[in-house]
């Protein structure tokens, strides 16, 4: 049974990575953030493929899947549904929003108001959306994918800090290399391709996979390391204010995810370390003395800063 | 599998890395320290000159300001140079070296922006606190010193390891561990570092100057001028019985030659041998530790009758060692308070009678009359104690001048106020006069037990001068006229013989409301003894005792160094012996991996304190490809053992036996 999970999850990226070319690490990280139960925010320049990875994803996992435009006129409303009244039944019925679905890919989430994004960010941390005063439930699983334009982009209202949190991995796509561009450019419409792909997983199996990640083991000595990552960037000079208990618990789910997408049941220091830029990328800060260091080297200096525990 | 990327290492640092405010905050903090016991010595604009330029530059660097342009920079240079040159006529030497290092250092600090002005900053800084040294080696300056260096480590660190970043509290502990590591290296080094007599290299002239203390003339006011200095001029450490104050005459320079105004020794052939004369009754053994004097004479108590090493001895008895005492200098003796001396040479009575032309003829017309009654040595002796003791002499140290020729008349007739020069002058004057051999005999008498350390404290205002009479019989014979005028002076001390004792220093003083200052006093100095003895005075002489003391027989230098280095040998094994056991976890699974890392090191394969093990062997396999397999499976064993749920015995021991047969 368990081989036949983990076939399964192959297949998945075998199957995204025929849709997205030359994204195999992308499409990995995007998965194990999905199978740790996280939201996942994908920032790059547009036409790199953010959506379609997205929507190949949901396609995979047999997800049923709503695509949200976020505009600056966009009202929460849009998104959460609303009370309607109907005359022949002379009363307000509620219409569900497009968040009511498995997997939403809010696309470029920083083009809306502050008010309309934490709208879904509340929607996000609490699995639940309150309506004219009646709470209702989201489907479980309930998964974000949410995509950004880079922040020096003109018209976007960057997502503050607290609501970055929120997102278990960013990660970025970025150009695809020559190879795999030429067979972008040679196959077929991607749409097609996209169309086609079945879905690898039943919601029992997801529901399996998302279950043996809280299994993966975690031995004491992994433990002394992430601890030693939270430490250090909590005491070094180069980070304003260090990574919070949450960004701990964020980087040990994802990396138990990312051992169980690579067959393990246990989990070692590279996956720590794999995960690592995805996961505290957007919650390390650099201080006043470094500001011109970028986040990629911010993460290094981290990941450089503390030795494995021996 | 491993998508990470290594050569996503950090880009190499600019070629001119800037200093960091923190890092140039804390050397001028270290500088600041290190410049503050200067300012005693330094011209006071030179002192102001340092804090102003080292509060612009912080100012410059909190405001993140521009410095100053080169050609101010250039200015500045040279005008504190022509400053220092103008204020002590010279570059060379102790006081203007040090005013000049002032200087330049306070003018790189205005250039100072990268990582190499600071290392150089850096040493300047170690320069000026050595330079400290020269000025006083005692405990609480050394202490000090020791705190400055820590923070200039600190600063270095800092320096150093600007990017590391370290917390504000992480470079003073690093530089105090290792200030503490230091101290096994320092203490062999000090012990067995071979000793020269001198100094190892030449010192600037002025680097002993300004030493209070007894001089080798004697002019009226030399002596009381000591009066008032309550510095310490050596400590003595009786290992025999301790003799009476009345014996306690410290024999130093002996005066031959008087102008009629100034006593002057005279040159005497030194022996290496001790002066012969006949003992009467039990000697005294003593160990003084002597204050730096800047002049070769050692103190001794009447008659010395030993050497110490490298020391020789005239035929008056005075103990002259073959360079200046310019360190704390100790050594042991032998004395016998009792004594005769042998016959006079011709020489010594033509000196022993010298007496300047035509000059006070007072004292010549009474001398000769005493003569005239009764001309038996002893006689004339009394005649004139009786004259110091029965006429109104009175002894001060504030007499009145003496300016004319004729001092001993004027002194004997007129003004008959005195201090022991004026006493012993007289005296020796009116000897000779009366044809009685005579000599001047400066020192020190008395002393003061110190009774927490069990030890004599002598003081510069023990200072003394007193008389030698040469008998028919018995040789030479001290006579203190002093003692006649004032005879608490040598049974209490100059405080006991002085009317107006309230202007002494209050060291000198006793009883009174200071008098538990005083006490405290003492008691800092018992504790003052041991440095001196122990540090200060660990000289060639004082080494090669210790280390015969230790077991080792006679050594010479060459098997001193040869010690040294067998022991600064033995101290880094014992510590790389040390890291070897420590390099080894306890943990067998950890330990058999860092068997394998050691192996693959010792063939260049060194893995990062950051890499982890499927990583370092992926790595491996790329740059050996042979190594592949059993590489490949002592990365994956050892990951699972460390990193997975359950250790299996036999899994542990496979894992061992794969490392064991593991070949790079």
């Amino acid at each position: 049974m368990a081989t036949v999970l983990e076939d399964r999850l192959d297949l998945a990226i075998r199957q995204v990575g025929s849709t997205i070319l030359g994204k195999e690490h992308a499409i990995r990280l995007a998965l194990s953030c999905l199978l740790a139960r996280g939201h996942l925010l994908i920032e790059d320049l547009p036409g790199m493929g953010k959506t379609t990875l997205a929507h190949a994803l949901a396609r995979c996992l047999g997800l049923h899947y709503q695509r949200i435009q976020f505009t600056s006129d966009l009202l929460p409303a849009d998104i959460l549904g609303a009370a309607v009244y109907e005359r022949q039944r002379e009363t307000f019925v509620f219409h569900p929003g497009p968040i009511f679905a498995q997997l939403i890919l809010a696309d470029e989430i920083n083009r809306a108001t502050p008010k309309t994004q934490s709208a879904l960010l509340e929607a996000m941390e609490e699995g639940q959306v309150t309506i004219e005063g009646e709470t209702r439930k989201l489907p479980d699983p309930f998964f974000v994918i949410a995509t950004q334009n880079p922040a020096y982009q003109i018209g976007t209202f960057p997502l503050p800090e607290s609501q970055l949190d929120r997102f278990l991995m960013r990660i970025q796509l970025g150009y695809p290399n020559a190879q795999a561009e030429r067979l972008l450019l040679e196959g077929e419409d991607r749409r097609e391709v996209l169309a086609r792909l079945p879905a690898c997983l039943t919601p029992a199996q997801l529901h399996e996979a998302q279950a043996r990640v809280t299994g993966i083991h975690a031995a004491s000595p992994l433990l002394d390391y992430i601890q030693a990552l939270l430490t250090f960037s909590r005491q070094s000079s180069h980070f304003r204010g260090g990574l919070s208990p949450r960004a701990g618990l964020a980087l040990l789910r994802a990396a138990r995810a990312w051992a169980l997408l690579h067959r393990r049941s246990h989990v070692l220091p590279e996956d720590v370390q794999t995960v690592l830029p995805a996961v505290v990328g957007h919650r390390l800060h650099p201080s006043e003395d470094h500001l011109e260091q970028s986040t990629s080297h911010l993460v290094e200096r981290l990941r450089a800063g503390v030795a494995l525990p021996l | 599998m491993m998508p990470w990327n290594r050569n996503n290492r950090p880009k190499p640092e600019p070629p001119v890395e800037l200093l960091t405010p923190q890092a140039l905050i804390g050397l001028l903090a270290a500088l600041v320290l290190a410049v503050g016991p200067h300012a005693r010595e330094l011209p006071v604009w030179l002192t102001a000159l340092f804090a102003a330029v080292a509060g612009w530059r912080g100012f410059i660097v909190i405001r993140n300001q521009a410095l100053p342009p080169r050609w101010l920079l250039l200015i500045l240079a040279t005008l504190a140079g022509a400053g220092v040159l103008l204020e002590y006529r010279t570059l060379l030497g102790r006081e203007a070296g040090v005013a000049l290092l002032t200087a330049m250092t306070a003018c790189k600090l205005l250039e100072t922006r990268s990582l190499r002005d600071g290392v150089v900053l850096v040493f300047l800084g170690y320069l000026l606190v050595m330079s400290n040294l020269l000025h006083s080696q005692d405990i609480p300056m050394v202490a000090y010193l020791l705190v400055v260096i820590v923070a200039m480590l600190a600063a270095q660190v800092m320096i150093h390891r600007q990017h590391a970043g370290l917390t504000a509290l992480a470079p003073l502990w690093l530089a105090g561990r290792m200030l503490l590591l230091a101290i096994p290296v320092m203490l062999i080094l000090f012990v067995l570092f071979p000793r020269i007599p001198g100094p190892l290299w030449g010192l600037p002239k002025d680097a002993h100057e300004g030493r209070t203390g007894l001089s080798e003339e004697m002019a009226p006011g030399t002596i009381s001028a000591l009066g008032q200095s309550d510095e310490v001029a050596f400590r003595v450490r009786f290992t025999s019985a301790i003799p009476p104050p009345n014996q306690r005459y410290w024999r130093g320079p002996v005066l031959w030659n008087f102008d009629g105004r100034r006593w002057t020794r005279i040159e005497e052939l030194p022996s290496n041998v001790p002066a012969p004369f006949t003992p009467e009754g039990a000697a005294v053994e003593y160990t003084v530790i002597l204050e730096p004097s800047n002049r070769r004479w050692l103190l001794a108590l009447d008659l010395p009758a030993s050497l110490p090493p490298r020391t020789s001895m005239t035929a008056s008895f005075q103990l002259l060692r073959n360079q200046p005492v310019n360190e704390v200098y100790r050594y042991e003796m032998r004395s016998y308070p009792h004594y005769r001396t042998g016959d006079l040479t011709a020489a010594e009575r033509t000196h022993g009678l010298q007496l300047p032309s035509r000059t006070n003829p007072r004292t010549r017309t009474l001398a000769a009359a005493w003569r005239q009654r009764d001309a038996q040595p002893e006689a004339l002796v009394n005649t004139a104690l009786a004259l110091f003791r029965e006429q109104a002499f009175y002894y001060t140290l504030t007499p009145p001048l003496l300016m004319s020729r004729d001092s001993v008349d004027d002194f004997l007739f007129r003004t008959r106020q005195g201090f022991c020069e004026h006493y012993a002058s007289a005296f020796v004057f009116l000897m000779r006069a009366a044809g009685v051999p005579a000599r001047v005999v400066t020192g020190y008498q008395g002393g003061e037990r110190n009774e927490l350390g069990g030890y004599f404290i002598i003081r510069q205002a023990d200072a003394h001068a007193w008389a030698e009479v040469w008998l028919e019989g018995r040789g030479w014979v001290r006579i203190d006229p002093t003692a006649a005028v004032a005879p608490s002076r040598i049974q209490e001390g100059l405080y006991a013989a002085l009317p107006d004792s309230g202007a002494l220093p209050f060291l000198l003083r006793r009883g009174g409301n200071s008098e538990w200052l005083r006490q405290l006093a003492l008691s800092w100095d018992s504790f003052n003894i041991v440095w001196n003895e122990w540090v200060l005075a660990y000289g060639p002489d004082r080494q090669k005792e210790f280390l015969s003391g230790l077991g080792f027989g006679a050594v010479d230098w060459g098997e001193m160094t040869v010690a040294m280095i067998t022991a600064l040998s033995g101290l880094g094994l014992a510590y790389a012996a040390l890291r070897w056991r420590r390099r080894y976890a306890r943990d067998p699974v950890v330990r058999a991996w860092q068997r394998f890392c050691v192996r693959l090191a010792r063939r260049g394969l060194v893995r990062e304190a950051d890499e982890g093990p499927l990583a370092f062997v992926e790595r491996v396999t790329h740059c050996r490809p042979d190594l592949a397999q059993p590489a490949g499976e002592i990365g994956r064993l050892y990951a699972a053992l460390r990193y997975g749920p359950t250790i299996s015995p036999a899994a542990v021991r496979q894992l061992q036996q794969l490392v064991r047969r593991f070949r790079a």
